[in-house]
């Protein structure tokens, strides 16, 4: 089926989400709309699929006309879409949620589960899915769940497949598996709208490429167009996509961690004996899929976790068991992993957020009293050191673009005097521009000497970054390898397996000198 | 803004201009999933927190309604209305006579009485007013700092219940000289309300009980407690009485008056307003009310920020509950000095929280809603009794008022329905032509 998109505009206020955006999606083809965060690609996506309506513009499929109600109506027109955060029930089994929300139902109302075993087993026949219809969703890695979702779409005849994000979950191999999928899909006919911001998964299926910017249709890219080019369409100038970083001058072991154990509030085993150094002036990342106890290591560092065993010492002194304020007085500067609920008080202004983790004493508090003047020195002084856009230090950052609310987490952590960095997802959910800063800003840190842990589920960041990697699986570290190693490597290990031919995989901290650099036009 | 060439885009760059060539700059204007709902909620803050014009449109409207009440149960213009075909005019006619005549009443009795010779005279329903309003100012500002911190704390009734018993006790048993005496019992019921609600804090804190459950039930088992006590002999019963009443306080310990004996106000409206002040201090200024602030909107910043969410539970509910048991001390020692019996909360520590509402948890708006809940509880005396119109009206009003303010969040659970995508994301002016350049490029 023929996807049109004619003129469609969508406006919130003064804002335009969408301009007037056209586009043609043709039958065997996989589309990209290639944007970063805010250019309008969800709103759009959500127009298409009848969440939204649009203020102007017409959608067209096979040149006809629809007038979209409701999700319901979108995929009876034959729309499906496979959302980035699952719609799936996690206690029903695969065919239960596949039937759910067009139940067939035979005598005295019972549900016709058999009829949907069948199409379940029909379609991953088709396109070679190995699922099990009556497998319960909660028991499935995440790249099947994402199969489950497709084969929802497609048991409902959907002929014009959306897939907004849908890597994001993913490992590498698991990307890789969907981008075959994905393949195999457009060869079958389905006409595709593939919705990202990574470029390298863009230039490897994609048969056209939209870019968006601020709402606008900024122009269509071959598949054969190279990264910078993409980039610089999608940000609006050139961006340097790697991190200009001089070889890490490690220096003695600062941090050592030592039998690091979590149990999380419901007793399940989150951090499983982990151990690691990391030196001075040395970036360590910890690589893996979400959700493999990354977010609880950087938080037992923090003193954030209830339950901790092991020992946590930072430049000789024993930093597990402090409460987090005695934490952050020993020097730790902290980037949480989600900036808007661990990071920064939305209807605080940017002056308050800057001072949030020094509420108690001098130079901010004197007295019991706000030192106000002395605070809006400083803040001033940030905004301008750290290139915060925004009207005043007294604009809430609930208001800031992402890029800006992070750059103010970062101004704020890095203006104390450090003794170690911890950054979780430093760069989630930023545009380009801001990645390079936030990166940059990492960097410096390293440099000026003290040890870095990074945690990351994106590969480029890692690589970017990384003078050694760690990689998390099942709340153990698989092993830890010198930065630059393999994109392969790294996914084999972040799937919890060995590689056949390690580089090193045990943790040893004295294996990379000088191995790392800028490494990323690879990508 | 710049839009145009390539060129300014860079120096732009450099010299970070204005907010919408930063979004042309950075590419992002918005921020990714989540936050919308942040900005949501600030945008709902901002209307909550901010404007004073919901306040002000909550009671002009509650105030409609309790005119539409008022006619309508009027006999008068129940009269009429049976022959309202006939002549319309008469309907009208008598409800805007009811309606005039109970507002009118409502505004004599509690700013100035016309029918007065003398501006002493007739300035005194005023004062009756700021007296009504000085206990439900400082419980009220005790109920907004615990809104402030993200406590809802309903246990005024308890906690002045038990801060009265504190100064009561201070206040009777007794003999110290003037003005210490009044100090240390004022102290007394401070610290009386203090423990009552830093026992819900402690509970909050340490095993995660939610305050709302433990303040109610703290208010029942203080009535009790102190039901009891005024019953016992040698423990707050007057010696002499059966009654279950406490002694009169001691000259010494009795707020005395502020414009002379022939005003009920006292000084404890003195009190209020350095008690406003002085809140306004704590939380807009001092690095105690910044940490509760921050607890207030978001825990788990404040924690990962080393803030210790815990003790800020405990602290914040300990001054709540000094402040509303500062009303008891306006009470005991200001308005009923005779003694008292156990309904001596008349029911402020409930009314403190519609005060703190409508005052938006800001010190200045309790105050001024403080001293509009005083106008509407003096006025409505008058009401009754010049008009027949029963005070229940007052109390409706008063809840009516509570009801609109409570209707943005209302409004908000109607418009969450949709999906996040429909939300309005920022104030960044719309994109411009620089887009095409880059096209171009």
């Amino acid at each position: 089926m023929k996807l049109e998109l004619r003129g469609i505009t969508k406006r919130f206020g003064s804002l335009t989400a969408n301009d007037h955006i056209s586009l043609t999606v043709e039958p065997g083809e996989i589309h990209c709309i290639l944007g970063e965060n805010g250019a309008g690609k969800s709103t759009l996506m959500n127009v298409l699929y009848g969440l939204l309506p649009a203020d102007e513009g017409q959608i067209l499929l096979d040149d006809e006309v629809q007038h979209f109600e409701g999700p319901g109506d979108a995929m009876k027109a034959g729309i499906g879409m496979v959302h980035q955060h699952f719609m799936l029930i996690p206690v029903f089994t695969v065919a239960e949620n596949v039937m759910l929300g067009h139940e067939s139902t035979g005598f005295a109302g019972f549900l016709n589960l058999n009829e949907a075993r069948k199409r379940v087993r029909e379609i991953s026949a088709q396109f070679g899915f190995d699922v099990d219809p009556d497998a319960l969703i909660e028991n499935l890695p995440v790249g099947v769940q994402q199969r489950v979702e497709i084969i929802k779409a497609l048991s409902r005849d959907a002929k014009v497949l959306v897939f907004d994000e849908p890597t994001a979950v993913l490992t590498p191999q698991e990307t890789d598996e969907l981008m075959a999928i994905m393949r195999q899909l457009r060869d079958a006919g389905t006409a595709i709208v593939f919705i990202t911001h990574k470029l390298r998964e863009v230039r490897e299926v994609a048969d056209r490429i939209t870019v968006m910017r601020l709402g606008k249709v900024v122009g269509d890219a071959s598949p054969t167009a190279s990264n910078a080019e993409l980039a610089s369409l999608m940000v609006g100038r050139s961006v340097e996509l790697t991190v200009q970083k001089e070889p890490a001058l490690p220096g003695d072991p600062a941090l050592r961690v030592r039998g690091l154990t979590v149990v999380d509030h419901i007793g399940q085993l989150v951090v499983n004996d982990v151990s690691f150094d990391v030196r001075a002036g040395e970036i360590l990342a910890v690589a893996g899929v979400q959700g493999n106890g990354q977010t609880e290591l950087t938080e037992a560092l923090l003193g954030l976790q209830q339950h901790v065993e092991g020992e946590i010492e930072l430049d000789g002194n024993l930093l597990s068991g402090l409460s987090v304020r005695n934490v952050l007085d020993a020097g730790v500067g902290f980037i949480p992993e989600d900036r808007n609920e661990d990071g920064l008080v939305a209807e605080f202004s940017i002056a308050e957020n800057l001072m949030l983790d020094r509420s108690d004493s001098t130079p901010f508090v004197k007295g019991g009293s706000l030192q106000l003047g002395f605070r809006s020195t400083f803040a001033t002084e940030k905004v301008a050191e750290f290139d915060v856009r925004a009207q005043s230090i007294e604009t809430s950052v609930g208001t800031l673009s992402g890029g800006n609310q992070q750059k103010v987490v970062l101004a704020r952590e890095l203006s104390r005097d450090l003794r170690l960095l911890v950054a979780a997802q430093p760069t989630r959910g930023l545009d380009v521009g801001s990645i390079e800063f936030v990166h940059k800003r990492i960097v410096q840190a390293r440099d000026s000497g003290i040890p870095v842990v990074v945690v990351s589920t994106e590969l480029d960041e890692v690589d970017a970054l990384a003078d050694r990697v760690a990689v998390m699986y099942r709340g153990s570290i698989v092993g830890i390898v010198p930065g630059g190693t393999s994109r392969e490597t790294l996914g084999i290990m972040m799937a919890g397996e060995l590689p056949d031919s390690p580089d090193d995989p045990a943790p040893d901290p004295h294996n990379d000198d000088g191995r790392s650099g800028t490494r990323g036009e690879a990508a | 803004m710049s839009d145009d060439s390539t060129a300014q885009a860079s120096a732009a760059d450099a010299e970070a201009a204005g907010s919408a060539d930063v979004a042309l700059e950075t590419g992002s204007q918005v921020t990714p999933d989540d936050p919308n709902d942040n900005r949501w909620n600030d945008a709902l803050r901002q209307i909550l927190g901010g404007s004073f014009v919901i306040s002000i449109l909550a009671v002009v409207l509650a105030l409609i309604v309790g005119a539409i009440l008022i006619a309508v149960t009027d006999p008068g213009v129940q009269q009429a209305a049976g022959y309202f075909f006939s002549r319309p005019g008469d309907t009208f006619q008598a409800i805007w006579n009811v309606v005039s005549g109970a507002y009118s009443s409502l505004f004599q009795g509690a700013i100035y009485n016309f029918g007065r010779p003398t501006f002493a005279a007739g300035i005194r329903p005023f004062t009756d007013t700021l007296t009504y309003a000085t206990p439900l100012i400082v419980a009220g500002l005790g109920v907004g700092l615990g809104f402030r911190t993200g406590l809802f704390n309903i246990g005024g009734q308890g906690q002045m219940l038990i801060a009265a018993a504190f100064c009561g006790w201070i206040g009777w048993s007794f003999n110290l000289p003037p003005v210490l005496h009044l100090i240390v019992a004022i102290v007394a019921g401070f610290v009386g309300g203090a423990i009552w609600a830093g026992i819900a804090g402690v509970l909050k804190a340490r095993t995660g009980a939610h305050e709302v459950i433990v303040t109610i039930m703290l208010n029942w088992i203080a009535f009790y407690l102190i039901s009891y006590l005024l019953r016992t002999p040698g423990a707050l019963q007057e010696h002499g009485t059966n009654n279950p009443k406490s002694p009169a306080i001691l000259p010494n310990a009795i707020l005395p008056p502020l414009f002379g004996p022939q005003y009920q106000l006292h000084w404890g409206f003195v009190l209020s307003i350095a008690a406003t002040i002085v809140v306004w201090w704590l939380l807009e200024r001092s690095s105690l009310g910044f940490k509760f602030r921050a607890v207030g909107e978001n825990p788990n910043a404040a924690r990962v920020a080393g803030i210790s969410v815990k003790s800020v539970i405990i602290w914040a509910l300990v001054i709540s509950g000094g402040l509303v048991g500062l009303a008891a001390v306006d009470q005991v020692l200001g308005t009923t000095t005779g003694g008292f019996s156990s309904g001596i909360d008349a029911g402020i520590g409930f009314d403190a929280i519609t005060v703190a509402l409508l005052g938006r948890s800001r010190p200045i708006g309790i105050f001024v809603a403080g001293v509009l809940f005083g106008a509407f509880k003096a006025g409505g005396f008058l009401m009754q009794a010049a008009n027949n119109i029963p005070i229940d009206i007052v109390l409706v009003v008063q809840s009516l008022i509570v009801l609109f303010i409570a209707a943005p969040p209302l409004v908000r659970a109607i418009f969450r329905l949709p999906t996040p995508g429909s939300r309005p994301r920022t104030k960044t002016p719309a994109p411009t032509a620089t887009a095409e350049e880059a096209t171009a490029k």
